[in-house]
């Protein structure tokens, strides 16, 4: 998940998770993405969370699309069988993936371009089904594999390095997901992993599609004077009002919440997140408001960051499809097939 | 009342052995009356097809169906009708002139008839069908569902049908609701007993009982594929409706929910399957991919537009060697073409969907119980050879009622799985290669997410390596395409087999595909001299069987529906033969293919003017 090439022997012991696996044991080959790109630490905040949360490394299923970020499976994880599709469908290829075996933990890496242009309406509806699994878009607002050209996600004004305005405005992938019914809206920074890690383990948790859009700069294309996705930018701009972190019912691993205006939710798993809410009473289970204050700081140009909307009363894909506990793959072929007696039965009609 | 003109021409008479076409409106009910007669007939021994012309609309626009009765089993769809029943004042004209000389046409004469549209050959039976329904039934919906009861009625008088059996139908399909079985009833015989007592029943030709049809159903091949897909353990289906697709997965919901749901721990009924209605065809192959990558059985159905947005997913399959089976129910096509019509058109399109070499297997089922089968080879093969099967039906295959013998089933069947690897299996690995290791048909070890450690790996549409890993070097790059297209070729010999009649002396071959079989082999029956041979290609890659088929006759005739030729240029592609070596016969107006086109064709080339 780093650019540079990583030591073999940890200068210091590495802290343990509850499988007795270090951060070390989730991680993936060498980045081959641009020196200082917000993508590669959100590879290392989502290798962070996968074991802060003590998943074992093969369950999970790594899946993206096409573009820089849609490159980073590579670099985490590597115990785990991934998926690099097409660019714009790995929201319907993930979807097939939980469908296929729903005891996988599904995390999809994804882009601007590949989420909000070319895959709107993929991502659109996987997020209307209500498929449990992580998706993260690594946001910076332009196409860098192409080399500069904005993306659905560039904000109007928003200058290009070569000094064009972006006229149109850009899709909020949290006020989409919010008109689409999503049950699980955060949004972090590539800058800030001590917010963005406990997103993740939370999204992780969620009993249903967590959506979690993490601005992540693009060194080379949209770091600029005048780009709204640039690191300054977004450090100038970010609301940091919703903090969340997630505390498994195992035992607290990681909280610096101070308390003060606290509101815990408990996950379909049993942990616990707790939010807490700066403008008071921010109540992230409350679609309206959350909907209204979304408008509002994006009107003020500020990035409102955290825990943004969690929904666990709707049921995931398999709920809703009264599917099987077991795995679909593997269940037993006689479980399947009807048989010759029937065969002859259902015919009986056709006679 | 009733009008007979004493016909001018002398009528045939053939005991079973004739063609009927009902012209009706659409969106009237008509549907049962078809299936009314068509029952009956089938019923009664004797060999019936129904084809069912209708339009890409919901209501009020022309729609047709034709009934062929053929003793001596030639049931492809002829041109030539010796019963009109003309339901439908807006296409009479067009009506009229499709009766066989000597043929008779029934219409309703509450209306008169314009004496312009009249012809001497033919014998014009005039039924007050909407006055007397006018008379008997309430509201104007009965009256207008209700005539075409009457209708069939009618037709079973003229026929010979046994009209107990039409009641017993009626009984079977009513049972629930006395009021509308009551009336049922009562339209069946004013129709009848009109008919009887006016016209000059039965008609020359009409059918006679042959016998039970014993060990023969009547069934389309959408429910067919759908059957297929159940009995192949295919749990994950994704589609979006399309004509004339649609009934595939409408049928695959219905027959889970009768056989795939059980009891959950909670007493709740729970389901051993997943079926999505995607938001397009991209998410819906999308999702078939991501099922199969994962180690489900899953499927997807379509037709031409659908599989044109499939290509890129195709391509992905295909190159990351993850299973997906595609039952793709051709339609007329370029774009939009039309949609309640048939061709064979997408062969092409199918064979190398997406950019870059591709190639994928085809199956080409030419009846429903062919589509049964190749729906269940279909999932075989996809998990063997780890890549896309499209089958190829059609419209006319998949929306039709065809009499086919009954489908059977071998308990002993298992899933070939193909080398899908159990994490017992990796664990005695020496290594993991995901595209190394080829076994000699050059399929290589697979692992599903989830299961062990020892399988970690990344599959990716982008150039890669034998160990999956990105990759521009030539040489890695070409080791896996090289290897694509001979595990490929090695496809062919696990394909049902070619349908191959050589006949010693025989001035030339007859190659074809799927629907077009039946007619086909009735053409043959037609053609004066030495009996050519035959050969029906049932998928793609060709065995070596369909090249020497080619070298083993000075020329062939390739019998095909579409304009181009497609199944031609694959076999000019794969078997090196062309020219005048092979030699098109194309039919692309959107109905189904018949023998006297096809012989006309033949006999056009091999007896030049």
């Amino acid at each position: 998940m780093t650019s540079i090439a990583k030591p073999q022997i940890p200068l210091l012991p590495l802290e343990r998770n509850q499988l007795g696996l270090t951060i070390r044991d989730y991680a993936g080959s060498m980045s081959t993405l641009c020196a200082g790109c917000g993508h590669d630490s959100v590879t290392a905040a989502i290798q962070e969370a996968l074991w802060g949360l003590s998943i074992p490394p093969y369950q999970v299923a790594k899946l993206s699309g096409i573009g820089c970020s849609s490159k980073t499976p590579q670099y985490f994880d590597s115990e785990a069988v991934g998926f690099n599709s097409v660019h714009g469908r790995m929201a319907a290829v993930a979807s097939g993936a939980a469908a296929a075996n729903r005891d996988l933990v599904v995390v999809g890496v994804s882009g601007d371009g590949d989420s909000l242009s070319i895959g709107l309406g993929n991502l659109a509806h996987a997020i209307r089904r209500n498929v449990r699994m992580l998706y993260v878009i690594a946001n910076n607002g332009v196409y860098g594999l192409t080399k500069g050209q904005f993306s659905a996600s560039a904000d109007i004004g928003s200058r290009s390095r070569k000094g064009e305005p972006n006229l149109m405005p850009p899709v909020d992938p949290m006020l989409l997901g919010l008109s689409l019914g999503a049950t699980f809206l955060a949004r972090g920074f590539s800058g800030d992993k001590a917010q963005l890690v406990p997103i993740l383990r939370a999204g992780l948790s969620h009993g249903g599609f967590a959506l979690v859009d993490v601005i992540s700069p693009c060194v080379q294309f949209n770091d600029h004077e005048g780009s709204t996705k640039s690191f300054r930018y977004v450090r100038e701009h970010e609301l940091q009002d919703i903090d969340a972190d997630i505390i498994p019912v195992r035992g607290q691993i990681h909280s610096e919440q101070t308390p003060g205006s606290v509101t815990e939710v408990e996950l379909h798993d049993g942990s616990r997140v707790l939010f807490r809410a700066v403008p008071e009473g921010y109540d992230p289970r409350d679609r309206v408001r959350v909907g209204s204050y979304l408008v509002e700081s994006a009107r003020r140009g500020e990035i409102a960051t955290g825990l943004l909307y969690l929904d666990e009363t709707t049921p995931d894909m398999h709920q809703l499809s009264a599917t099987t506990q077991d795995r679909l793959w593997d269940l037993p072929f006689e479980r399947l097939c009807p048989g010759s007696t029937e065969l002859a039965r259902f015919q009986a009609r056709l006679r | 009342m009733a009008e007979v003109q004493l016909p001018e021409a002398p009528s045939r008479a053939r005991v079973n052995e004739f063609a009927i076409k009902l012209a009706n409106v659409n969106g009237t009910g008509s549907a049962s009356t078809n299936n009314l007669l068509m029952q009956t007939i089938f019923r009664m021994g004797v060999p019936v097809s129904g084809k069912n012309l209708f339009p890409s609309n919901i209501q009020g626009l022309p729609t047709w169906y034709e009934v062929r009765v053929s003793q001596s089993g030639h049931t492809a769809r002829t041109a030539s009708f010796d019963l009109m029943v003309a339901m439908n004042g807006q296409t009479y004209q067009q009506d009229i002139g499709e009766v066989a000389s000597g043929g008779y046409l029934v219409y309703d004469d509450s209306w008169p008839l314009d004496s312009e549209m009249r012809r001497p050959d033919i014998t014009f039976l005039g039924a007050p069908l909407a006055q007397l329904c006018a008379q008997r039934f309430g509201t104007v919906k009965e009256r207008i569902l209700m005539k075409n009861v009457a209708t069939a009625g009618l037709v079973a008088a003229l026929l010979a049908l046994p009209v107990d059996e039409l009641s017993k139908q009626l009984v079977a399909a009513y049972s629930r609701r006395p009021q509308l079985l009551e009336d049922n009833q009562a339209a069946l015989q004013l129709g009848y007993q009109y008919a009887l007592e006016n016209f000059p029943c039965p008609l020359p030709f009409h059918v006679e009982q042959m016998g039970a049809p014993d060990g023969r159903i009547l069934i389309d091949g959408n429910t067919a594929v759908a059957l297929g897909a159940v009995y192949a353990g295919a749990t994950v289906g994704a589609w979006y409706p399309i004509t004339p697709a649609t009934s595939v997965m409408e049928n695959f919901i219905r027959l889970c929910a009768q056989y795939r749901r059980h009891p959950g721990p909670d007493g709740r009924e729970v389901n051993d399957y997943l079926i999505l209605q995607a938001e397009d065809e991209l998410a819906a192959l999308g999702i078939v991919v991501g099922a199969s990558w994962a180690g489900a059985r899953a499927f997807t159905s379509t037709s031409g537009p659908g599989l044109s947005l499939m290509q890129e997913l195709l391509g992905l399959a295909y190159y990351t060697e993850v299973p997906a089976v595609l039952v793709d129910v051709q339609r007329a096509g370029p774009s939009t073409g039309m949609p309640t019509r048939v061709q064979q058109a997408d062969l092409l399109s199918a064979a190398f969907a997406s950019h870059g070499d591709t190639r994928h297997i085809l199956l080409f089922p030419s009846d429903p119980r062919e589509c049964f089968l190749h729906t269940v080879k279909a999932f075989d093969l996809a998990e063997r050879f780890q890549t896309p099967v499209l089958v190829m039906s059609d419209l006319d295959i998949g929306m039709n009622d065809w009499e086919v013998p009954e489908l059977t089933w071998d308990d002993s069947y298992r899933p070939d799985r193909g080398r899908l690897l159990s994490p017992e299996e990796l664990e005695r690995l020496e290594r993991f290669w995901r595209y190394g290791d080829p076994d000699p048909e050059w399929t290589t070890p697979r692992a599903v997410p989830g299961e062990t450690p020892r399988a970690g790996h990344l599959v990716r549409g982008s150039g890669h390596d034998l160990r999956a890993v990105y990759t521009e070097r030539p040489d890695e790059y070409q080791e896996v395409v090289d290897r694509l297209l001979r595990k490929h070729r090695a496809a062919a010999q696990h394909l049902p087999p070619p349908v191959v009649e050589m006949h010693e002396g025989a001035p030339f071959g007859v190659i074809t595909m799927g629907s077009c079989d039946l007619a086909v082999r009735e053409a043959l029956e037609q053609l004066p001299g030495p009996a050519p041979s035959y050969l029906r290609v049932t998928g793609y890659p060709f065995p070596a069987a369909v090249a020497e088929f080619v070298a083993a006759h000075p020329h062939c005739y390739v019998v095909e529906q579409n304009r181009d030729g497609q199944l031609r240029s694959l076999l000019l592609i794969e078997t090196g033969f062309g020219g005048e070596r092979l030699r098109p016969v194309l039919s692309y107006g959107g109905l189904p293919i018949t023998a006297s086109f096809i012989r006309d064709r033949i006999l056009e080339q091999e007896s030049p003017k």
